[in-house]
C-alpha cells in the first residue's frame, strides 16, 4: 500500500460532501456528545452494542464541523460496524498513534486499513484534534460518558 | 494604487514593510501574506531594535534600585506612561496602569470596581459582540455578587441596537462594558453616546480598546469613558504589555486586585496601607522591558500619524470588501456602516479550518474560528467565520491573492 501524505485526498472529501451514516440512532444502546471547544466541531456518536458478543452492530454520528472532522467521524463509523469492542478501542489507540506522529503506519504494524488516509495530519498539529474528535467521543460512548467529551 | 481605489496616496506601503522584517518571508514557497492582524501584529525593526538596545545597555529594576541603572530604567519606564497617556488623550499620566494586556485590564477593573462598587441586585451592561475577555469577568463578578449581567442586542448587520440599549440601562447599572471595535465583525460602536446615556443614569464605562488601539485616533476626555483598555501586541508592540486608562477619581476609589511588592504605602505584619494609582495597582516588577517595546510601538505610530492610518486602512477595508462582495457562496458576517479594517466571512461549502488550511498553502495568514467572540457567532447562526484583518502594512494585491485562494478552496468543496 502507499502512503499520501497530503490532507485534502478526494475520498475525504467525498466523505465532507456525503457523510456516510449520518443520521441519529433512536433508542441507541450507547451515545456520546463531543466537541472541539477550539474549533466549534461538535458531533454527537450513536452506539447499537451487542454487549454478550461484544461486537457493534450499528455506529452513525450526526453534527456539525470541518471536512476533516466530518470525514474522520463518517470513515469511522464505516470502518467499525461488524468490529468488536475491543477491536475499536484499539484501532481508536492506533489512529491518536499515527496522527500524532507517533507511530508510522508505513513502517510498523496497524489495524487502520484506509484510515491510514489521515497520515498527512501529523504534518498539521493545529488539526489534530479535528481528526481525534471522532474517536473521543466514540470512547465516551462506549465508556457511557453522559456528560459529553471535549478535546481540550 | 489609481485601479483599486486604495490611498496609495496616503501612505507608501512599500517603504513601510521595509520596516517590518518578518513580512519579507516566504511561507511554502510563497510570499506571506499575513492578514491575522486583529489577533496579533508584527513588529517594525523600530521596536525590535529598541527592545534589543534596553536590554544590552539600559536594563534595570524599576521603582525600587537607588543606583544610576535603575533610576535611568524608572525615568524611560515612566517616559513610556507618559508616551500612552499622550497617545490616548488623558489628563495626566497617573490615570494610565500597566497590565499585561486588555484581558488582565479588564479583569482588574471587574475585580476592584466590582469589589468596591457593584452588590446585590446591581446592574451590568455588555453588548452582544463582545470578545469573551469583556463577557467573562462580568459574569463571574455577577455571579459572585449576587448581580445581574445584561446584553445589548446587535442587528443583522452587526450594529448595537441603541433603543434597546436604552432600555437596559436604570439606576441599578454599575458598568457598561463595550468594545470600541468588534474583533469577530469590525463593528465601530458609538462609544461617545453609549458613554454619554450611562453616564446619565450614574453607572460607569469600560471600553475594550484592544481592537482600535492600533486603528483609530483616541481621545479619552472626548469619549469620556471611565476606562479604556489596550494591548501592546496588537498594536505594533511586544506581548505580555498593554494597561488600562482610568479616571482619577475612579482609580482613587478602587482596592487593589493584585497584591504584593511596589503597591504598597506601609506594611506591618498587622496592616498594610496601599499605594496611590496607578502603583496600587501594579504589583510586583513590571514586564519593564515590554514596556520599552511598547514606548517605540507608539513613536512608530505617532510618526506615520493616526489618521493616515486610519484613511489608508478604511480604503483598504472597501478595496476587500468589494471583492468579496463578488464572490458567489460567500457571505461577509458584518456590515455595520461604520467598520475597522476587519472582513469576517462565512462559505456553506468550505468550513472556515478547511478555508484557512487552504489559505495556508499559498501563504495567506488568515484566522479560522469563532474568534474568542462564541456569543457573536451564535448570533449570526455560524459555527465560525474566516477572517481577514488588516493593518496598514498590507497592499491591495494582498487582497486579489486572497479573493482568489477563498474562490479556489470554495470550487475544491463544493
Amino acid at each position: 500500500m502507499s502512503y499520501n501524505n497530503e490532507l485534502y485526498q478526494q475520498v475525504i472529501l467525498d466523505h465532507n460532501r456525503k457523510p456516510r451514516n449520518f443520521h441519529a440512532i433512536e433508542n441507541a444502546s450507547h451515545s456520546c456528545h463531543g466537541i472541539n471547544p477550539l474549533c466549534g466541531d461538535d458531533i454527537t456518536v450513536y452506539l447499537n452494542v451487542d454487549e454478550e458478543a461484544g461486537k457493534i452492530d450499528e455506529v452513525s454520528f450526526q453534527g456539525s464541523g470541518c471536512a476533516i472532522s466530518k470525514a474522520s467521524t463518517s470513515m469511522m463509523t464505516t470502518f467499525l460496524k461488524g468490529k468488536s469492542v475491543d477491536e475499536a478501542r484499539q484501532i481508536k489507540e492506533e489512529f491518536h498513534k499515527m496522527i500524532l506522529g507517533e507511530m508510522d503506519p508505513e513502517k510498523e504494524e496497524h489495524h487502520l486499513g484506509k484510515l491510514t488516509l489521515f497520515m498527512g495530519i501529523r504534518e498539521y498539529p493545529s488539526r489534530t484534534k479535528c481528526a481525534s474528535l471522532a474517536w473521543h467521543t466514540l470512547v465516551g460512548a462506549l465508556d457511557k460518558k453522559f456528560d459529553g467529551v471535549s478535546t481540550e | 494604487m489609481s485601479d483599486t481605489g486604495v490611498a496609495g496616496n496616503v501612505l507608501d506601503v512599500e517603504k513601510i514593510r521595509k520596516d517590518f522584517p518578518i513580512l519579507s518571508q516566504s511561507v511554502r514557497g510563497k510570499p506571506l501574506i499575513y492578514l491575522d492582524n486583529a489577533a496579533t501584529t508584527h513588529k517594525p525593526i523600530s521596536v525590535i531594535e529598541r527592545v534589543r538596545n534596553f536590554d544590552a545597555e539600559k536594563y534595570g529594576t524599576v521603582r525600587r534600585g537607588t543606583y544610576k541603572l535603575s533610576e535611568h530604567a524608572t525615568q524611560l519606564y515612566e517616559e513610556v506612561r507618559q508616551k500612552v497617556a499622550d497617545f490616548m488623550g488623558a489628563e495626566k499620566k497617573g490615570e494610565i496602569v500597566f497590565t499585561s494586556g486588555t484581558t488582565q485590564a479588564i479583569n482588574l477593573v471587574a475585580h476592584s470596581f466590582g469589589k468596591r462598587f457593584v452588590n446585590e441586585g446591581d446592574e451590568i451592561v455588555i453588548s452582544n459582540i463582545e470578545h469573551h475577555a469583556n463577557i467573562v469577568p462580568w459574569q463571574v463578578l455577577c455571579e459572585e455578587r449576587g448581580a445581574k449581567l445584561k446584553v445589548i442586542p446587535v442587528d443583522d448587520d452587526g450594529e448595537l441596537v441603541m433603543e434597546e440599549y436604552e432600555k437596559l440601562l436604570s439606576p441599578k447599572t454599575r458598568m457598561v462594558a463595550v468594545n470600541h471595535v468588534s474583533n469577530a465583525l469590525g463593528t465601530i460602536n458609538p462609544i461617545k453616546e453609549i458613554t454619554q446615556k450611562a453616564h446619565a443614569v450614574g453607572a460607569r464605562v469600560l471600553i475594550d480598546g484592544a481592537q482600535s488601539t492600533p486603528h483609530i485616533k483616541l481621545d479619552v476626555r472626548d469619549i469620556d469613558c471611565d476606562f479604556y483598555t489596550f494591548s501592546g501586541h496588537k498594536m505594533y508592540g511586544p506581548s505580555g504589555i498593554g494597561g488600562v486608562y482610568g479616571k482619577m477619581e475612579v482609580w482613587e476609589e478602587m482596592p487593589p486586585y493584585v497584591t504584593g511588592g511596589d503597591m504598597i504605602m506601609q506594611v506591618t505584619l498587622e496592616k498594610t496601607t496601599y499605594a496611590k494609582p496607578p502603583a496600587r495597582f501594579e504589583a510586583g516588577t513590571p514586564p519593564i522591558t515590554q514596556v520599552m517595546g511598547l514606548g517605540a510601538a507608539i513613536d512608530y505610530l505617532n510618526e506615520i500619524g493616526m489618521d493616515k492610518i486610519a484613511d489608508y486602512e478604511n480604503s483598504l477595508l472597501e478595496y476587500g470588501t468589494r471583492l468579496f462582495k463578488e464572490i458567489e457562496g460567500v457571505r461577509i458576517i458584518g456590515n455595520a456602516r461604520s467598520k475597522a479594517s476587519i472582513i469576517s466571512f462565512f462559505s456553506d461549502s468550505a468550513h472556515p479550518h478547511d478555508m484557512v488550511h487552504f489559505l495556508d498553502q499559498d501563504g495567506i495568514a488568515c484566522r479560522g474560528g469563532h474568534h474568542c467572540a462564541q456569543p457573536t457567532m451564535i448570533r449570526y447562526g455560524v459555527p465560525a467565520t474566516t477572517r481577514a484583518s488588516m493593518a496598514f502594512y498590507n497592499k491591495p494585491e494582498e487582497l486579489d491573492a486572497l479573493a482568489e485562494s477563498v474562490q479556489k478552496c470554495i470550487r475544491i468543496f463544493s
